[in-house]
């Protein structure tokens, strides 16, 4: 078995990606092409690949759906970040989810306390498609007016679990929705509309 | 990546940079929260921005263009000394044009020209907690974060009115970030207050000694408390810039003899340089 | 006409240069080498070590040298360099048991198996200056002892401990240590953080804590169970080979304090511990961390804590010497904007005052 290279330019893509992460994560909703992306092996999509090997390191449990958690996707994060993989999706710090239609609730995951609203999951949500999907708008810090997004691929309710994850602020869980080489960013601070 | 220094890029190290980045996305999706990083050493003392220091060498990238201002200035020995250090640890350029900088890290002033959508301002902060003179233990200012029970900081304001007839308060004004988070504004005069809110650029706050990083997202909900009769106020001054003639930002008093004479110059060097002229 | 002050790049830089030529001092006089600064001001660079958190001699002396002997600097100076070093892991911890001892006294018996050693130690000199070594006269030779030290000294508190008369303290089991230069101390805090920060911690600072619980701030009656000094082998267990490697040895200074407590509903009366551990020959700073250390668990043992050195958010949030210089000095930095807030509302309260 070959393993997929990561990051071309290890120091120069990490700050890439993460500053793709952190300019998605300012303006909920809007759609950030990230720049810097390894070759990652199927099913793990570029995009969270890219994000998971910026951010993720032996200090970030992370778990994986089942269909992730294949020789191929386990060796290259081992190698790559050497991120301990977690069973249950409440230990951990990033998770990343490939098939959404059977993705667990996301108050299953960690949602920090209210003295450490931090300790929570980031999960990382892969999708065939940003837009095109059916249309709600997010509201909160990051966009002076509501923003408009429809992204593909949702699993039913999954509209309802984001307000009610929101509900919670300010414990909670932080998606950042990913498709091909972009990613999108749903915070808790962001309140879903229509 | 290495630079002429023998440091990794931006001096930090990998793990170390990954461990800042991912506090300030959890600081981004909680706005005005504190969250604990692992601060670490810096070769510049705690106290002399070594929060903004890890917070820029974190974000900054070889694209970016750095500003460092010190008391709105960039030319006050710290603001040097720090743009100087990520010059030579990111070979990064510089600049002192607020419209130019991709990355501007303050300390006390928010610049007069107003940012834009894309800019990030990062603060150098010495004491994060807003609650800390009233409340010295962080495990009990947790507990008043946590049930945002800010009571004691309206008591501590209503004390002033009592006692001055107005809110003794001018720098380190406290702030409710998004409805929710009670927020020290890093000691920035209360002049500057109004511009964190509703503000197009991203705003990253950096306590290094104190462990602490938070921040306030564009476009975010950002009030000086105050009371209904009490409104909140900025400073004024009965004079103007002697440089520039600016009668709108925030004026340095110089003392210009020992007779009492003086004169007051922008705090902001940039905008005072960019109204003279060429 | 006024023009703002400008060129503090070059202000800088001259005042590197002339910092460079102070520390130079007369240049008729030899320049001092690390290896004089590490043989001959031996308890520098101990301390130094100890609160830098790093056990290197060279670097150390290094930094001592730098800093002009200004030790906070010097801790400071390490420590920014520490920061930057690659982690490779943990060392298995030190068996302090195991020492190979070059001073062990203990305070609380007589005698003890293997003897009172008292090594090369400043107790009971007269404290007269000694005008021999401003002659650079040579010292008097130390004569070998007859027989040698035992291999293995027992612990004089395990004594106590074989009778039930103090706490037994067992190992952490497999939960993890913490490790406050990777994340930011929490409260409250457990002992693992308390003690590395005590280790970290400034010696002036924590003598004069340990003093205050002396005299009534905080009740400790200590005994000095057992101070030794001497060397002991760090390992390191390497995953890839399966088993642990010796890196090498270490000289330090270990303080186990007995304290007296009157027992509560769970526990009979007992001597209860304070730990102190420090690199190389620093018996002040031991003996003053294993006081703190047993004033902070007041709280722990069901004690009244109403003491400042009986405060862990106190004593650790004060005792790092890198936090507390730096945000002292701070204060150098301009602060101008700030202060003309201020000054533009006195102004205006006491405008309101006259009217």
């Amino acid at each position: 078995m070959t393993l997929s290279p990561g990051f071309d330019q290890p120091v120069a893509d990490g700050q890439a990606v993460f500053r793709g992460a952190l300019d998605a994560l300012a303006r909920p909703g809007s759609v950030v092409a990230l720049t810097a992306l390894p070759p990652a092996p199927a099913p793990l999509l570029p995009a969270a690949a890219a994000l998971v090997l910026a951010l993720a390191d032996v200090d970030t449990p992370l778990w994986l759906d089942p269909i992730l958690l294949s020789e191929a996707v386990l060796g290259y994060l081992r190698f790559h970040c050497g991120c301990p993989i977690v069973a249950q999706p409440s230990q951990a710090v990033f998770a990343v989810v490939a098939e959404p239609a059977t993705m667990p609730p996301l108050h299953c995951f960690a949602l920090g306390d209210d003295e450490y609203p931090d300790r929570s999951t980031t999960l990382i949500l892969q999708l065939p498609a940003l837009e095109g999907g059916p249309e709600v708008s997010l509201a909160g810090p990051g966009n002076a007016l509501a923003r408009r997004i429809a992204p593909a691929g949702l699993p039913a309710g999954f509209w309802a679990m984001a307000r009610d994850n929101h509900a919670l602020f300010p414990r909670g869980v932080d998606l950042l929705l990913v498709a091909g080489g972009s990613l999108l960013a749903l915070p808790r601070s962001s309140r879903v509309e229509g | 990546m290495t630079t002429a220094t023998g440091y990794n890029f931006a001096y930090l190290d990998e793990q170390t940079k990954r461990m800042i980045r991912r506090a300030i996305l959890k600081a981004v999706a909680i706005p005005g929260y504190q969250v604990p990083f692992g601060s670490r050493e810096m070769p510049l003392p705690y106290g002399w921005g070594t929060g903004g220091i890890q917070v820029t060498a974190s974000v900054i990238g070889s694209a970016d263009v750095l500003k460092v201002i010190d008391q709105g200035a960039d030319d006050t020995t710290n603001a040097v000394s720090i743009r100087r250090f990520f010059a030579r640890t990111a070979g990064v350029a510089t600049t002192r044009r607020t419209t130019e900088a991709t990355i501007i890290q303050t300390r006390h002033r928010i610049p007069e020209t107003p940012l834009r959508e894309g800019q990030i301002l990062v603060y150098q902060v010495p004491i994060p907690e807003p609650l800390r003179w009233l409340e010295p233990r962080e495990s009990e200012t947790r507990k008043m974060h946590a049930l945002a029970d800010y009571g004691v900081m309206h008591v501590k304001l209503y004390e002033d009115i009592a006692r001055h007839g107005r809110i003794a308060t001018s720098y380190d004004y406290p702030v409710l970030v998004n409805d929710r988070y009670l927020m020290r504004p890093s000691p920035i005069p209360k002049f500057d207050n109004p511009k964190m809110h509703m503000n197009p650029a991203l705003q990253l706050f950096g306590a290094g000694r104190e462990k602490r990083i938070y921040a306030v997202p564009p476009y975010t909900k950002v009030v000086s408390l105050d009371f209904e009769d009490h409104p909140f106020e900025v400073q004024r001054w009965d004079d103007c810039c002697a440089l520039c003639g600016a009668a709108d930002s925030y004026l340095d008093e110089v003392i210009t003899d020992d007779r009492g004479g003086r004169i007051f110059v922008c705090s902001d060097s940039d905008y005072c340089t960019g109204r003279i002229g060429p | 006409m006024y023009v703002a002050v400008k060129g503090g790049e070059r202000a800088i830089d001259n005042a590197h240069a002339w910092l460079g030529e102070t520390r130079r001092g007369d240049r008729q006089v030899p320049e001092l080498s690390l290896a004089q600064i590490d043989g001959q001001l031996a308890l520098a660079v101990d301390r130094v070590m100890t609160e830098g958190s790093v056990y290197d001699r060279e670097l150390a002396a290094l930094a001592i040298k730098q800093a002009q002997g200004d030790q906070v600097e010097a801790v400071f100076l390490l420590r920014a360099y520490r920061t930057t070093l690659p982690r490779f892991g943990y060392s298995l911890p030190i068996d302090t048991g195991a020492m190979r001892v070059r001073r062990r006294i203990s305070s609380t018996f007589k005698d003890v198996p293997g003897g009172q050693i008292l090594g090369p130690t400043y107790d009971y000199t007269h404290r007269l200056l000694d005008f021999s070594l401003a002659a650079e006269a040579p010292p008097v030779a130390a004569p070998m002892a007859e027989d040698p030290v035992d291999d293995t000294l027992p612990r004089v508190i395990d004594v106590l401990g074989r009778e039930g008369l103090i706490e037994s303290e067992a190992a952490g089991g497999d939960s993890p240590v913490g490790d406050l230069t990777r994340e930011p101390m929490a409260f409250p805090a457990g002992r693992d953080l308390r003690l590395q920060s005590l280790a970290r911690g400034d010696e002036g600072f924590l003598l004069a804590m340990a003093y205050s619980s002396q005299r009534g701030y905080g009740h400790t009656h200590p005994f000095a169970g057992e101070i030794r000094m001497g060397e002991v082998t760090v390992e390191f267990f390497a995953e890839e080979l399966g088993f642990a490697v010796e890196l090498g040895d270490i000289a330090v200074t270990e303080s186990q304090m007995v304290n007296q407590f009157r027992g509560s509903a769970e526990q009979p009366p007992q001597f209860t511990r304070g730990y102190g551990l420090a690199f190389g020959r620093s018996e002040r700073k031991a003996m003053a961390m294993a006081l703190v250390d047993r004033a902070m668990r007041a709280g722990e043992l069901g004690e009244e804590a109403t003491a400042p050195a009986q405060d862990p958010e106190f004593v650790l949030g004060h005792c790092d010497n890198v936090e507390a210089s730096g945000f002292t000095q701070h204060l150098k930095l301009p602060h101008y904007v700030d202060f003309q807030g201020e000054l533009e509302l006195i102004r205006r309260l006491r405008r309101k005052d006259g009217e």
